[in-house]
């Protein structure tokens, strides 16, 4: 049997995604099937999993296994399926309010077990399929939401910052507007062993237009990717939020460690006979 | 169970064993609960304990007997004070009347006045000045040797038990033991021969909590992956499991919140991997959500909610049966699934394999409603030999590429494929979806995937473990879960005093298996409906399934003491 190289188009799914013209998760959808294409990953060896949100509705766009979970949810089931089927493939993906409010929880639980998953968190600074809330990286001041019309007057979520604090083992920034970068980053990502956390600006151009302006703004870390994390919490705390790169990278023992069967349900009953 | 509870009970003693922390009081209970079933007689141990975490006062409580027993009895023969600090507030628990006997040492003050008035026998036996007779010498073991000649327990068998129980001690301390045992043996002597009737020859017993059995049946069913949370009084089952899947090749995972844990357990049963987790009332509560996405995806999984009183924080150490409607109707939408609940120590087991094989069968959450009860009780009864249960997950192997996750051909149990099969790729949705498992918002496709996901559990063929079913009399006795063993013993009382009476203990509670359920009740004349809540939960399901008759009586009582058979005969006979 020959078996024929995929391309990145093989790897979607056909779904009409329900996201509105010029989505910047377009663009991460087709670095994510470009990433899948290089690194040549057998579509069923692959388990994209989401919770609820704009982003999150990208499981359905690619041909791969996927689950679409409940908000905020999908760190932990991606928790258990990578547990019990350790030779998968499992990607997470979702958004800023996904996984930083509803499930933030998760994400900190999620960086300090290093688990080898690869999560992809695409941020617009608000929430897009309840039109247009401030989510928790959204700046205090912005007042554009009839829920908070005086801004949140709450300070923004950093996540990378805390997912260095967390104690994620591979963190970076990628941006929706440079797709060659961001699939250099996700095949990064993905090769990462232990849990990578890819936070990705992707513009919501429906609820935040001014986020076109991202363009010209990003700019590179200063230096990276580090292994160390006082340097690479000191570059973190002095970057603006645009900063692209891959901050942190550090090889730790992969959790959980798997056991070879060592005995028989058998033997588990016969510590029960008197 | 029929001919479990039938067995005679020609010696049935109940022992209470009370001490300050440190004092051994459940060490003490453990050894002769292990002697007890050396000797071949059947037995069950429930341990109580003040609030404090570490240290504080406890009490073990047993009833020994030649027959199998599932419930406490009326009524405590022996307490043994160790010490008197708090015990007092074991006094609900306790409940002793004039021909109880009482030991205790003078050393330790007056017996408490809420066991006084009760007009029991004291016996004053100097446990302490006689353990300091023996080097490393334990009052509490001079109390087993006195307790033990009390139940007519041979001393191999104690010396035994000593050797299993105190193992991690070292061959000194066993010595020493044995030493103080041998001495209450003699101080107990002047009490007179207790002539029990012990069985002629010992038989192989198990000696199991019912939250062992619980981890033992899902390990039967085939889980090899848990997730979970701690809590009280499931965290036991938890640590039980925990090496046991990993001798398996399994694995458990310590989740950050029952938020994580039901949604790991959902990943890990879409891998494939049969998968459970146990909690309690506040935590069954957060996993609600997530329970509704494993009958909206249609992946099989497994929540152990050892019940504790309830609501809210509630009391954690003590049980009840008040999670049957959170069981029954706790997720939002129209959610069909399974809820199960174990009749007693050993069914523990049972009930949990076949939650685990329905729900992989049938493709949807089993919840199985253990309680305090049962999980912390310890038994000791026949070797619970495992029950072969042919039903598999549906999976599909080798798909084709007009492969339909949720398709609507067939018996409404689609097959499924797994991570890793080629072609059998699909979205897993808690969004409404059609057959490929696309998300949709046709009303069409809801109407049809809400058909499927019911009639594939209503037209299934539950067989008759949906409950036993005891006796034909016209009197009917209808419980779930765990006061059925306390329920079955009323009965056996009943019919002595002359009634004939049917019981009909409930494993299965949804689906109500409501033909089946008419059909046990014909020739019912009268019906009680006993549960150990507040609201009487279970008569209220089946008044608004249209199961019971105007006329059906209620005995609804709620935690922390256990119903016992005593107060059902009482409540029942008062009104037949």
């Amino acid at each position: 049997m020959t078996t024929v190289a995929l391309k990145a188009k093989d790897y979607k799914s056909g779904v009409k995604p329900i996201w509105c013209p010029g989505c910047g998760h377009f663009a991460v959808l087709a670095a994510i099937t470009r990433a899948l294409a290089y690194l040549e990953l057998p579509k069923e060896q692959v388990a994209l999993i989401s919770g609820i949100g704009c982003s999150s509705r990208l499981p359905a766009y690619v041909d791969s296994f996927g689950f679409h979970g409940l908000h905020g949810r999908a760190l932990p089931l991606a928790t258990g399926l990578k547990a019990a089927r350790p030779e998968l493939n499992v990607l997470v993906a979702g958004g800023d309010g996904d996984g930083f409010s509803i499930g933030g929880n998760h994400f900190l639980h999620a960086c300090r077990r290093n688990i080898d998953l690869t999560y992809i968190a695409m941020d617009n600074r608000v929430y897009g399929m309840t039109k247009g809330q401030a989510s928790p990286t959204t700046a205090p001041d912005w007042a554009e939401s009839k829920l908070t019309p005086h801004g949140t007057g709450v300070r923004r979520f950093q996540p990378a910052a805390i997912a260095l604090a967390a104690g994620a083992t591979f963190i970076a920034r990628g941006y929706s507007g440079d797709p060659k970068g961001l699939t250099r980053m996700l095949v990064e990502a993905i090769t990462h062993p232990g849990f990578s956390f890819l936070h990705v600006l992707s513009p919501c151009i429906t609820f935040r237009p001014e986020q076109r302006s991202w363009k010209t703004e990003v700019h590179p870390f200063a230096a990276g990717p580090y292994d160390e994390p006082v340097e690479a919490a000191r570059e973190i705390q002095a970057d603006d939020g645009l900063g692209l790169g891959i901050l942190y990278a550090e090889h730790l023992p992969v959790w959980p460690p798997h056991y070879q069967p060592s005995g028989t349900l058998a033997e588990v009953e016969r510590e029960f006979l008197i | 169970m029929k001919s479990e509870m039938g067995k005679m009970r020609n010696t049935d003693i109940s022992v209470a064993i009370t001490g300050s922390g440190g004092s051994g009081a459940v060490t003490a209970g453990l050894i002769l609960l292990d002697a007890a079933a050396r000797t071949g007689l059947y037995g069950l141990m429930m341990r109580s304990y003040g609030p404090q975490i570490r240290g504080g006062e406890s009490a073990s409580l047993l009833r020994l007997s030649s027959g199998p027993v599932a419930c406490m009895n009326d009524q405590v023969d022996l307490l043994v004070g160790l010490d008197w600090r708090n015990a007092g507030r074991f006094a609900q628990e306790i409940p002793l009347v004039a021909e109880s006997l009482i030991m205790t040492d003078p050393a330790a003050g007056a017996v408490p006045r809420s066991f006084a008035t009760s007009g029991a026998n004291v016996s004053e036996l100097a446990f302490e000045a006689h353990a300091r007779r023996v080097e490393n010498g334990r009052l509490n073991m001079v109390a087993v040797g006195a307790a033990a000649a009390f139940c007519g327990l041979p001393q191999g068998a104690i010396d035994a038990a000593l050797q299993k129980t105190l193992a991690s001690k070292g061959r000194k301390l066993i010595e020493s033991a044995a030493a103080c045992v041998a001495i209450g043996y003699e101080l107990a002597t002047e009490l007179g021969d207790p002539e029990r009737d012990l069985p002629t020859k010992p038989a192989e017993r198990w000696n199991i909590s019912g939250n062992e059995a619980c981890g033992l049946g899902g390990l039967r069913g085939g889980v090899r992956f848990v997730a979970a949370y701690p809590i009280t009084p499931a965290s036991d089952m938890l640590e039980w499991l925990a090496p046991r899947l990993e001798q398996l090749g399994g694995s458990l995972v310590q989740a950050e919140d029952e938020l994580a844990s039901i949604n790991m357990v959902v990943g890990a049963s879409y891998g494939g991997i049969p998968s459970l987790t146990a909690t309690s009332g506040p935590g069954f509560s957060l996993m609600q959500e997530g329970l509704g996405l494993a009958v909206a995806s249609e992946t099989p999984v497994v929540v152990i909610n050892v019940t504790r009183g309830g609501p809210s924080t509630g009391i954690p150490t003590k049980s009840e049966q008040s999670d049957l409607n959170i069981a029954l109707n706790g997720m939002h939408g129209d959610a069909p699934h399974l809820v199960l609940a174990p009749l007693n120590v050993p069914d523990c087991a049972f009930t949990t394999q076949w939650a685990v094989r329905l729900a992989e069968h049938l493709q949807t959450a089993a919840i199985v409603l253990s309680d305090q009860s049962l999980g912390q009780a310890q038994a000791v009864t026949d070797p619970h030999g495992e029950r072969e249960i042919l039903l598999e997950r549906v999976t599909e192997r080798s798909p084709t590429e007009e492969y339909r996750r949720y398709t609507l051909s067939g018996d409404d149990i689609s097959p499924m494929t797994l991570p890793g099969i080629a072609q059998g790729m699909y979205t897993a949705d808690g969004l409404e979806h059609d057959e490929l498992g696309i998300p949709s918002s046709k009303a069409e496709d809801h109407h049809r995937q809400l058909a499927k996901r019911r009639d594939k559990i209503e037209a299934f063929d539950f067989g008759s473990d949906w409950a036993e079913v005891r006796g034909d009399g016209a009197l009917c006795l209808i419980c779930w879960g765990s006061v059925s063993g306390a329920v079955l013993e009323a009965a056996e009382r009943l019919e002595g005093e002359g009634l004939s009476v049917r019981v009909i203990a409930m494993r299965l509670l949804a689906p109500l298996r409501r033909d089946a359920l008419r059909q046990a009740l014909v020739g019912v004349e009268r019906i009680w409906v006993v549960e150990q809540n507040h609201s009487g939960q279970l008569y209220h399901y089946l008044v608004s399934r249209g199961v019971l008759p105007d006329d059906a009586k209620v005995l609804a009582k709620p935690g922390p003491v256990p119903l016992r058979p005593g107060e059902i005969v009482n409540a029942i006979a008062e009104k037949e």
